[in-house]
């Protein structure tokens, strides 16, 4: 049986919604904590489990915290098959590390703008994710919700190294804020490199999100801040935030000087992309990858008018190899009859 | 070289003493070293001025190969993790680590994020002391600038500020 909020495509950050999507996906904050009396997870046994969970639930089912965020669900991740964690790590809502874990777990708010995950690296990694720019109003979120559980649980917290990791690169704050940007306007004009070259030198880590190389299929990278100590959790969010803002001025122009000067070829090449996704009979993940980044291109630019912003959000999951393989119900499918679903898939969703 | 208490063992412990402006050296194995260390500060023990002196000059004297030693066999007493399995798998055992190997963290973590210092979000139920600890960390750095920039009148402001604070802190 399909479980609902595993398939489902109503996730906040799908819904295309929010400033700045013409550019920026979305943006996400994540929190690290731990208990202060526990070991950190790859040093605990099944009982250290029992009591992180147990603790959880019940912090979770607090009246305070449900009248503030709305009902949370917990799942443990042994509920899941290994295909339903791979699709939770489609939609961004869990790590591939945590997906190949059998136990701790992975707690939901009803749109899925809100998943702490239990028992990753660190006891929990709370996570907000949301269309658009909106990284101030995700950590937000995040810092809500970290105070509503702290009402309840005591956090490894130290006076000097702040909130205390597993991994000391995540010490301090332990927070990483990303921003997931399209940039096929740097990709097109070759200033991608040196854009984002310049981006490490202000402390901050760029990396493709799908594909390796320089140039990451679908024209999509992933921004996020460096370090997590010495600077306060606002400082490296308005500095993340300025600096995205720039990047999103320098993309819009590139846009704009690409398609003036090559009208009629950089139309071409996006309603063939657009004609090849409405007839194809069969696509693999990189080509749908590349088609659909040109066809948000059109989109943004106003070549193609009829297709809602939605729909790209909507493939860029639906696309995915595990999305595909569940939704269709059927076991080991080999990589001609993935290709051939995936043609099916992106047809339905571009006829809605 | 070989230990030239038992001269049995390989000698891994290397102490330089200082006694009088004559230098001497000692090698001795881990084994050795340690008696030769517990029998030596046993006989100054009641002594007070002259073990302390001493004990300090051990502490100083004792070289390089000796520190390796010593922070390979660094281990958290909380969660029993070594300061090796943790450069092996980049993961601390439990919170308590970072008090446990403090030395060793403190440059690694300036490498890592060019700070030592949390400045951010803290606790809320635990908090009280760190807010206050923190405002004044805050108000310190903004003291040093207002003094580099000669306006003393509002650097003098910022001081007892600090002060009221630091009171604050002892209550
Ligand atoms: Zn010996
Ligand atoms: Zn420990």
């Amino acid at each position: 049986m399909l479980k609902d909020f595993v398939t489902t495509l109503n996730t906040k950050w799908l819904d295309a919604s929010g400033p700045h999507t013409d550019v920026v996906i979305s943006s996400r904050v994540r929190l690290a904590r731990n208990l202060k009396d526990l070991p950190f997870p790859h040093l605990m046994n099944e009982e250290h489990d029992n009591q992180l969970i147990e603790k959880l639930r019940t912090t979770i089912d607090s009246q305070n915290l449900v009248k503030k965020t709305g009902p949370l669900e917990f799942t443990l991740l042994k509920e899941l098959n290994s295909l339903e964690k791979r699709i939770l790590v489609e939609k961004h809502l869990i790590s591939p590390e945590h997906a190949g874990s059998s136990s701790g777990g992975v707690i939901f708010s009803k749109d899925q703008s809100i998943s702490i995950m239990v028992k990753e690296e660190d006891h929990l990694r709370i996570q907000c994710i949301l269309p658009g720019l909106q990284i101030t109003d995700s950590y937000n979120m995040a810092n809500t919700l970290d105070d509503l559980l702290e009402e309840n649980l005591d956090y490894a917290f130290h006076e000097r190294y702040g909130y205390l990791t597993a991994c000391p690169t995540n010490v301090g704050t332990g927070m990483r804020a990303s921003v997931m940007m399209h940039l096929p306007g740097l990709v097109l004009t070759k200033q991608v490199n040196k854009v984002l070259t310049a981006l490490s030198q202000v402390g901050l880590v760029v990396r493709g999100i799908y594909g390796e190389g320089t140039e990451p299929l679908g024209n999509l990278f992933q921004i996020s801040n460096g370090t997590t100590i010495g600077r306060s959790e606002e400082e490296v969010v308005t500095n993340l935030s300025s600096v995205i803002k720039q990047i999103i001025d320098q993309e819009r122009v590139a846009r704009e000087r690409f398609y003036n000067g090559n009208k009629l070829h950089l139309e071409d090449k996006i309603m063939r992309a657009k004609g090849i996704l409405e007839n194809a009979k069969l696509m693999d993940s990189d080509e749908a990858l590349k088609l659909i980044s040109a066809l948000k291109l059109g989109i943004d630019l106003g070549i193609i008018e009829a297709i809602n912003l939605k729909v790209y959000y909507n493939l860029l999951v639906a696309i995915q190899p595990a999305y595909l393989q569940y939704t269709s119900g059927q076991r080991g499918m080999g990589p001609e009859e993935r290709d051939k679903k995936r043609a099916e898939i992106i047809k339905e969703i571009l006829r809605k | 070289m070989l230990c030239e208490r038992c001269k049995e063992r390989e000698a891994s412990v290397h102490f330089t003493k200082i006694i009088n402006n004559e230098k001497t050296e000692l090698n001795l194995c881990e084994e050795c070293a340690r008696e030769y260390q517990e029998k030596f500060s046993f006989t100054f023990e009641p002594n007070f001025p002259i073990h302390h002196f001493l004990t300090s000059l051990f502490s100083d004297a004792i070289d390089t190969t000796r520190d390796r030693t010593l922070h390979r066999e660094m281990i958290c007493p909380v969660c029993n993790i070594s300061y090796a399995n943790f450069a092996n798998s980049g993961k601390l055992g439990c919170s308590y680590c970072y008090e446990n190997f403090q030395e060793r963290l403190e440059p690694l973590l300036k490498r890592i994020h060019g700070s030592t210092q949390h400045s951010g979000k803290f606790p809320q139920r635990a908090g009280g002391k760190f807010k206050i600890k923190q405002q004044i960390r805050e108000l310190k750095s903004q003291l040093q600038k207002l003094v580099a920039e000669e306006k003393f009148e509002k650097a003098a402001e910022v001081r007892d500020k600090v002060k009221e604070l630091e009171a604050k802190l002892k209550e």
